[in-house]
């Protein structure tokens, strides 16, 4: 196995002695790459590795800091971003064929605040295509390994960017949450994974997928690093009208609060009572996530959502409604894969069928169809109107408890090729997710033990909109529980 | 009655338009690219407008502030707003959808009334974003013959106001009175250049016909190329006898998008329009809904200016003329110095006549006390009608006052006693044309008074008063 | 089983949406997504078992109004950069084959 999260130490840590002076960003960033150059081969966690601006950007921040300049948080930490990120100048292919070869002209906001603050990017990261999946075997360009066991997937859609740090490859990574592409693969691959609160993070040069449920959110091996990347790239940008107002909350401030007399609401529909085919070995890491929070003082309870089986179903109408709009921009005249035709609806024709997989053209079939005449209150308005729902019965169930949790995935990571007969079997996989990009609640899942396969568990924190601080003072919890950081 | 002439008695038309404004604001609708005509082709362009992936809209509040004062300028109620996606492929839209808004427009329902005095509904006016400009290659420069197309992004993302009036439109001339007047109306509030030639502004007119005393609505064809006034009228009549033609002949007319073509003085099928055209129309997940507060309410309608039509009969009242007589100089924008000419003391016809006639080009330096003064000397007769016209030439150039005028160029009121005895001196020298003046052929003495007028004011040099020795010769007869 | 339900999609449907998308799709793609899309409209039927009398639809998770910017111009791309990207470009135009059709 290949897994080696923090190979080299955290990004607290890494930050640290960068600035200290104990050691130089271009050191830091040789051992990564070594090591990226030793097991990328089998992993495949990235589409572009960018090892030259990287040893560039190390020299620079050293450079700095030689020179007594102030650096940021982050200097000298190697950091991964999803290839649905915009790079200016780097190319950014959301794993398409249709994007193959594209360099934006522009840089998306978290991109910026990451380099701002010192951090450097030292590749961008596999996924499936434009976030569609969940196991990143809809890459155009070949999947991803689970770093833990190749012949396993590391989840997705953000598979890259998780097994990029559950690898050793760098201590942080971005992903992309729209329906638990950052919370599952974190659970397959035995790290953290964040999905903030719908607006407290950019998404001002995310290539969107479902607008009204996309997050970015980052990847880490300890919840205090998960904290630090977020206080980073979250906060308000005058780019993204759906951006909250304020600056990101200050997450780090009750990490070692601990857990007593607070709330914690088990939800039922999630314990195997309800919804079907969660494994028993995560169920039982999800009992004992509880138990560990009871006996560190929390008071834990059941709670109900009952709305939340509907969540699939709802999701499966507006995320692919979203995203047959969003991707019709992909029509071979400003940029991407151009396949000639006569005229040019029969040259978008061609550039499109050519450019897009097999999931892709599916949900864009989907999502054009729920929006379609005749459809659409059915389809896409009953789904948005379920979305109510779901958000007032999480607003109830808040009014007594400060979080909720759950199981994150319903499995430990599956095999290579074992779902992806049958679409339908690969969208259970979000069951446990969905209900939180629905409600643009915050959700996290911290790494809970392992499964009778050996393979990493997760358990899923949830809580209120902006509730991140007590969503990761619970978190922090959890990980001390667990054994402390991986 | 409201007929349009180019029918017959016992058919009416039915129209409707449909206006796109162009706003002028600094910027576009949904990005800081400037919004500006005329620069190097794709060099306002940003990853917005062109719908680069990972984009996002963001909306200029000075868009929205000019169309909610647009909209109650035409009497709308403004409402709460969200923007919807309009999804649809053509390669001059940068993400293929349009962003506009659906069925929670920033204005609905008003009107608006015409010169003639009718009131045409106006069914909503909503904000949306146009789209670039794409340039047909090969061929004729006509789409259907085009080898390949070259498309500018500069244009795509401006802001744009629909207008969209109710289908109360009886005439062709009642059509162009309502785009002519909702320019005024544009102008006035500064929110647009509203020039069809340019672009800034775009009609396109849905018309149809049905018999008289009926209320049903037929099939209606939308008319689309119309690039002025004049051509609207004909547009509209051409395809109202259009749609005549195919009735009386059994047939009747398909609901399609037709283009004007101006050289033939036809319209030529474009493409099948269907009620059923699917846009998938959803509310736009990137931005918010907007909802103007009370005060922001107050302080546009406490901002709006005097609109041509309360200035054309204020002007109307003041000058003692029909409000359709004041139209000129109501367009020209020179309502405001025409009142305030008045107010100091012009007589109102003559301000007019001025104004229509001999102010074309445009006021320069005239100010109202000064045209006031001259007006006064006109009518008290210290000048001829042409001395006038000559005065206030060299006053719109000069800035001079003109008494200081007339004294320089020595032009001083003739003395009638000297007239009299230049008219007795004329006649007595030119005996046939003054028998031919006063005899029973019409026209001859008229041209014999033209004779001798032209005589006087040679003699004269311009000074005499034409209508002064009309005068004289007309009690000599 | 007798009671056979209505399918939601028939392989016509599938590839008239797949036009409107501008997507062709082979024969064997039609079938295959005929039955894996009926697959997903069967659970999207799951959500006619909850009463939404009076619900209003969600848009916004956090429901927030009037966000707008100023009307101030702010520097645009530089054209070589985004042509540069372009598939062909022509007289500093995107170059596309004819385009048929109207807006």
């Amino acid at each position: 196995m290949h897994a080696a999260p923090a190979a080299f130490g955290t990004a607290a840590q890494i930050a640290d002695d960068v600035s200290s002076g104990t050691t130089t960003a271009s050191a830091v960033v040789e051992q990564h790459l070594a090591r990226i150059s030793e097991h990328e081969g089998d992993i495949h966690a990235f589409n572009l590795v960018l090892a030259e601006e990287a040893r560039e950007a190390a020299a620079a921040i050293d450079e700095r800091i030689s020179a007594g300049d102030e650096v940021g948080p982050l200097a000298g930490v190697p950091v991964v971003l999803k290839d649905n990120m915009c790079t200016r100048g780097v190319e950014t292919t959301c794993s398409s064929r249709i994007l193959k070869g594209w360099k934006p002209p522009y840089s998306a906001t978290v991109a910026d605040r990451l380099t701002d603050a010192g951090a450097i990017v030292v590749g961008k990261a596999n996924l499936d295509e434009f976030a569609m999946g969940s196991s990143t075997e809809n890459s155009a360009f070949g999947p991803t390994h689970n770093p833990w066991d190749l012949e396993k997937v590391p989840g997705g859609s953000s598979g890259g960017s998780a097994a990029a740090v559950a690898a050793g490859f760098a201590p942080l990574s971005l992903g992309s949450d729209t329906g638990g592409s950052v919370r599952q693969p974190a659970s397959f691959c035995g790290i953290v994974g964040v999905k903030p609160t719908y607006g407290s993070v950019s998404r001002y040069g995310l290539i969107a997928f479902g607008s009204s449920l996309d997050q970015i959110g980052p990847f880490s091996t300890t919840v205090e690093d998960a904290a630090l990347s977020f206080e980073i790239i979250a906060g308000h940008d005058p780019l993204d009208a759906t951006s909250a107002p304020e600056p990101a909350l200050p997450v780090r401030s009750k990490l070692d609060a601990g857990v007593e007399g607070l709330r914690v609401g088990v939800i039922n529909e999630m314990n195997g009572s309800v919804i079907e085919g969660l494994d028993a070995d995560v169920l039982a890491r999800s009992r004992a996530a509880a138990e560990a929070l009871a006996a560190a003082g929390a008071i834990v309870e059941e709670c109900s959502i009952p709305s939340s089986v509907y969540g699939l179903s709802a999701y499966y109408m507006v995320a692919p409604a979203e995203a047959s709009s969003n991707l019709a921009r992909f029509d071979g005249v400003r940029y991407g894969l151009r396949e000639d035709g006569p005229n040019t609806a029969l040259m978008n024709q061609a550039s499109r069928t050519a450019g897009f997989g097999a999931e892709v053209k599916r949900r864009i079939i989907v999502g054009t169809y729920a929006l379609s005449a005749g459809y659409r209150d059915a389809y896409y308005g009953k789904a948005q109107r379920v979305r109510t729902k779901i958000i007032d019965e999480f607003n109830a169930a808040y009014k007594n408890f400060d979080v909720l949790l759950s199981p994150t995935a319903p499995s430990t990571a599956f095999a290579m090729g074992d779902k992806t007969a049958d679409p339908m079997m690969m969208y259970l996989n979000d069951v446990c997710t969905i209900p939180s990009n629905l409600s643009g609640q915050p959700a996290m899942s911290v790494p809970f033990g392992v499964g009778d396969d050996g393979l990493p568990i997760g358990v899923q924190v949830l809580a209120p909109l902006m509730g991140e601080v007590v969503m990761f003072q619970v978190a922090a919890e959890l990980e001390r529980a667990a054994g402390g950081a991986a | 009655m409201r007929h349009e002439p180019s029918l017959p008695d016992d058919w009416e038309l039915v129209c409707g338009l449909e206006v796109h404004v162009e706003l002028s604001t600094a910027t576009k609708l949904f990005c800081g690219c400037a919004n500006q005509f005329g620069s190097e082709p794709n060099t306002n362009v940003c990853p917005t407008c062109l719908g680069l992936p990972g984009s996002l809209p963001m909306v200029n509040e000075s868009a929205v502030t000019d169309a909610m004062r647009l909209g109650r300028a035409l009497n709308c109620t403004v409402l709460p707003s969200v923007f919807a996606r309009k999804n649809y492929f053509y390669p001059d839209m940068p993400k293929d959808f349009q962003t506009t808004q659906y069925d929670q427009p920033t204005n609905d329902s008003g009107w608006l009334d015409i010169p003639t005095g009718e009131r045409i509904g106006v069914e909503r006016a909503h904000i949306e974003e146009d789209t670039g400009k794409t340039t047909h290659v090969g061929g004729d420069g006509r789409i259907t013959s085009a080898q390949y197309s070259l498309i500018d992004y500069n244009r795509a993302g401006v802001p744009l106001v629909e207008v969209v009036s109710r289908p109360d439109i009886r005439t062709a001339d009642e059509a162009k009175q309502y785009v002519s007047e909702l320019r005024g109306i544009l102008l006035a509030l500064d929110v647009s250049d509203a020039r069809m030639e340019e672009g800034s502004m775009r009609v396109d007119a849905n018309v149809s016909i049905r018999p008289v005393g009926s209320d049903e609505l037929r099939t209606r064809c939308e008319i689309k190329n119309i690039n002025s006034l004049s051509s609207l009228g004909r547009a509209i009549a051409h395809e109202a006898n259009r749609h005549l033609d195919l009735y009386t002949t059994g047939d009747a007319p398909v609901q399609e998008t037709r283009h004007w073509d101006e050289e033939s003085g036809r319209t030529r099928s474009g493409r099948r329009k269907e009620d059923s055209d699917d846009y998938r129309y959803f509310p736009e997940p990137d931005l918010t809904p907007l909802i103007p507060s009370a005060d922001e309410l107050d302080a546009i309608e406490a901002g709006l200016p005097v609109f041509p039509a309360e200035q054309r009969s204020r002007l109307a009242e003041a000058a003692g003329i029909e409000p359709t007589a004041a139209s000129l100089i109501v367009d020209r924008g020179d309502a405001d110095f025409a009142l305030a000419s008045i107010d100091a003391g012009a007589d109102g016809a003559r301000v007019v006549v001025h104004l229509d006639n001999n102010l074309a080009d445009g006021i320069g330096k005239l100010t109202p006390a000064s045209f006031a003064e001259l007006v006064g000397m006109e009518t008290g007769g210290a000048l001829s009608a042409t001395q006038t016209k000559d005065v206030l030439a060299e006053m719109v150039t000069s800035g001079q006052s003109a008494a200081d005028i007339a004294t320089a160029r020595g032009f001083e009121a003739m003395d009638t006693s000297e007239l009299d005895s230049m008219v007795d001196e004329l006649i007595a020298n030119h005996p046939d044309e003054w028998s031919r003046y006063c005899g029973d052929d019409e026209g001859d003495a008229k041209k014999m008074a033209g004779f001798f007028t032209g005589q006087i004011m040679k003699a004269t040099k311009g000074q005499a008063d034409g209508k002064v020795v009309a005068q004289l010769l007309n009690a000599r007869k | 089983m007798s009671d056979a339900k209505e399918p939601h999609l028939t392989r016509e449907e599938v590839a008239f949406v797949a036009h409107l998308a501008l997507l062709e799709l082979t024969d064997e793609e039609v079938d295959q997504f005929t039955w894996q899309l009926e697959e997903v409209l069967d659970t999207a039927d799951a959500m006619t078992a909850l009463d939404l009398d009076g619900v209003e639809p969600t848009h916004h998770p956090l429901g927030f109004t009037n966000v707008m910017r100023p009307d101030v111009v702010v520097p645009s791309l530089d054209r070589d950069e985004v042509l540069a990207q372009a598939p062909d470009v022509e007289d500093h135009r995107f170059k596309v084959p004819a385009a048929l059709g109207e807006q």
